[in-house]
């Protein structure tokens, strides 16, 4: 089977938050950037099925020169090669919405005609959560979202779909198709130092978002959603710190909870 | 002439089946929005025109009701809901096209938006209506880095204005008379446009705790980092006479069953108290517990979101804070 899994890099989870000058992102200066969590289980996913039944895995990812590293990351793991869709700076994404950057992703991947995409079910710094579902749309794929696992058929896929309430439901759906993958169902692997060796070596295929809007124009920004500004969430309910030692915070607590909530 | 138009959900794993929450909720958002634009609002649910569940449609009342019935609808299937979904918004023609956030949406209206060339403005926690900033049309907020950080979106795009918004943010509005036209809407779908084949839904275990019915609920998350530190939570639950309760990594890793877990993937719980022990607040966790009477939040990062939602908090370590809690918990005799 060939896999394209679309990973993205994404601040840190404990990312300090500053907000950026222009109040359109966050200021991205000692951030440090990881593997979107949701994409490292589509990862994980494909690797799992190119050991059972064979092909190659090709992972894709926008993003500036930084992005490289994360895709490096994922050749270490056992991805075959790779492509970059590099944008020029921090910016030059921030203006394409869901659409627009999925039409990049169905660009860069036109002449590949794999079996299945995969995708995290969201990522953790926009979680827009339709980057897949709208590349499904495009690439004219049946798709199923929220997927835990997948298993090869005689003709197709069978998979594991997670509802709501600790629900479940069984899919079959024919090849080529694209699966967006919720995180935590299996155990991810490290990259081995044999593979963090090998990853030097493979391919990865740099393609500007200048080079792919110059082969055709349709994929000039032009957004039909548009961020306007970020903000810090303001609180849903005042918080009452309790301070002082653990000791001390604790007993203020019971106090609280004994006195003003009539809880214990 | 322009509206907004809401798509209801049911939940058919409940006998009788019944409207959800979160539709209401979309419902409120939908007439908020229409208010402030001075447009109508309509309905829409899959649901056959005799159904007794229009009967209990309820709130400010709609100016027509879509019954979409179908019976490549019965079972929920992207490629169907897309394609019935496209058919009654191209009859429509609304200006605004309102979800309720759930999986299922999650599922097929990005796909939806996309055939309209448009894109969902996902998740969204607070709409205002009024025209700002230059932009005509409403201005919508959604939450960005797991909820610590929000964003304000508008719609340049000419076509619908497709939008979804999360648990809990919209209050469903109180029952109201008002006159209701049903109309029945009869898509044109094929069976061989259907190309997702699904199963039955099907419940992993049977549920043995019943965490809606716990006073108290102290619940953990990564912060606690291994499973060997469990006994810290644990033992601090026994004192309170409270149950366990878990965000999802916690179940993910098999530290606690997967009953035990709170958030959407998981239960919604609304207890008396609520403490959130090394739970950072994603916004998956937060909809299944925000409802809490009071909730309680130890963390060392003061800038979880879990304090935006928290009455009592504590920033520090938890390996020092639960075994002080624990202890002065049992000092006070409880």
């Amino acid at each position: 089977m060939k896999i394209i899994v679309a990973i993205k890099q994404v601040p840190e989870r404990d990312a300090r938050i500053r907000i950026s000058p222009g109040a359109k992102w966050i200021d991205l200066q000692d951030v440090e950037f990881a593997l979107n969590e949701s994409d490292a289980y589509a990862l994980e996913e494909a690797l799992l099925l190119k050991e059972a039944n064979g092909g190659e895995v090709i992972v894709i990812s926008a993003g500036p020169e930084r992005v490289g590293r994360t895709i490096r990351e994922a050749l270490a793991k056992g991805a075959d090669r790779a492509i970059h869709i590099e944008s020029a700076d921090e910016d030059e994404l921030a203006g394409y919405d869901a659409l627009g950057v999925a039409r990049l992703l169905a660009a860069a991947t036109k002449d590949e005609q794999p079996d299945l995409v995969l995708t995290g079910l969201q990522s953790d710094d926009l979680g827009l959560g339709q980057t897949g579902v709208i590349l499904a749309e495009l690439l004219n794929l049946p798709h199923a979202t929220l997927i835990l696992k997948i298993e090869k058929t005689d003709n197709g896929l069978k998979v594991l779909r997670e509802l709501e309430d600790g629900w479940f439901q069984h899919l079959e759906l024919p090849i080529p198709a694209l699966l967006t993958i919720q995180s935590g169902n299996t155990k991810l692997r490290y990259a081995t130092l044999m593979g963090i060796k090998k990853a030097k070596t493979k391919e990865v295929r740099t393609v500007s978002v200048a080079d792919l809007v110059a082969a055709d124009p349709a994929l000039k920004a032009a957004p039909v959603v548009e961020l306007e500004e970020v903000l810090l969430p303001s609180k849903q309910r005042t918080t009452q710190l309790l301070t002082g030692t653990p000791a001390e915070a604790a007993a203020k607590l019971v106090e609280k909870l004994r006195f003003e909530v009539r809880a214990i | 002439m322009s509206s907004v138009l809401a798509f209801l959900e049911i939940n058919t794993r409940v006998t009788p089946q019944e409207i959800t929450r979160l539709s209401w909720e979309a419902m409120a958002a939908a007439h908020t929005l229409a208010a402030g634009l001075d447009l109508p609002v309509d309905l829409a649910l899959v649901a056959y025109p005799g159904n007794p569940i229009f009967a209990t449609i309820h709130g400010k009342a709609p100016r027509t009701v879509y019954a979409i019935d179908h019976t490549l609808l019965h079972a929920y299937t992207s490629d169907a809901y897309v394609a019935a979904y496209a058919q009654l918004i191209e009859k429509v023609k609304p200006a605004y096209v309102i979800f309720p956030h759930t999986y299922q949406v999650r599922d097929f209206a990005p796909r939806l938006a996309t055939r309209f060339n448009e894109v969902l403005i996902s998740d969204v926690t607070g709409i205002d209506p009024t025209p700002a900033h230059g932009h005509p049309g409403a201005t919508f907020v959604r939450q960005l880095l797991q909820g610590k950080l929000n964003a304000t979106y508008h719609h340049p795009g000419t076509g619908p204005c497709f939008v979804s918004v999360q648990a809990g943010a919209f209050r469903a509005d109180t029952a109201e008379g008002g006159d209701t036209t049903i109309e029945p809407f009869l898509p044109t779908l094929e069976a061989a446009h259907i190309r997702v084949h699904p199963g039955e839904p099907f419940r992993a275990a049977a549920q043995t705790v019943d965490l809606g019915s716990a006073s108290i609920l102290v619940s953990v998350g990564r912060g606690i980092k291994e499973e060997a530190n469990l006994p810290l939570v644990q033992e601090l639950a026994t004192a309170l006479g409270a149950e366990l309760a878990a965000s999802r990594p916690i179940c993910d890793n098999g530290w606690l069953p997967m009953d035990r877990q709170v958030g959407s993937s998981g239960q919604t719980v609304a207890p008396r108290v609520y403490i959130a022990i090394g739970i950072s607040g994603a916004i998956q966790h937060l909809v299944g517990m925000k409802g809490s009477q009071c909730i309680v939040a130890i963390n060392k990062d003061e800038n979880a979101p879990i304090f935006e939602v928290a009455d009592y908090g504590i920033i520090g370590d938890l390996f020092d804070i639960v075994p002080a809690l624990t202890a002065a918990v049992r000092n006070s005799g409880t």
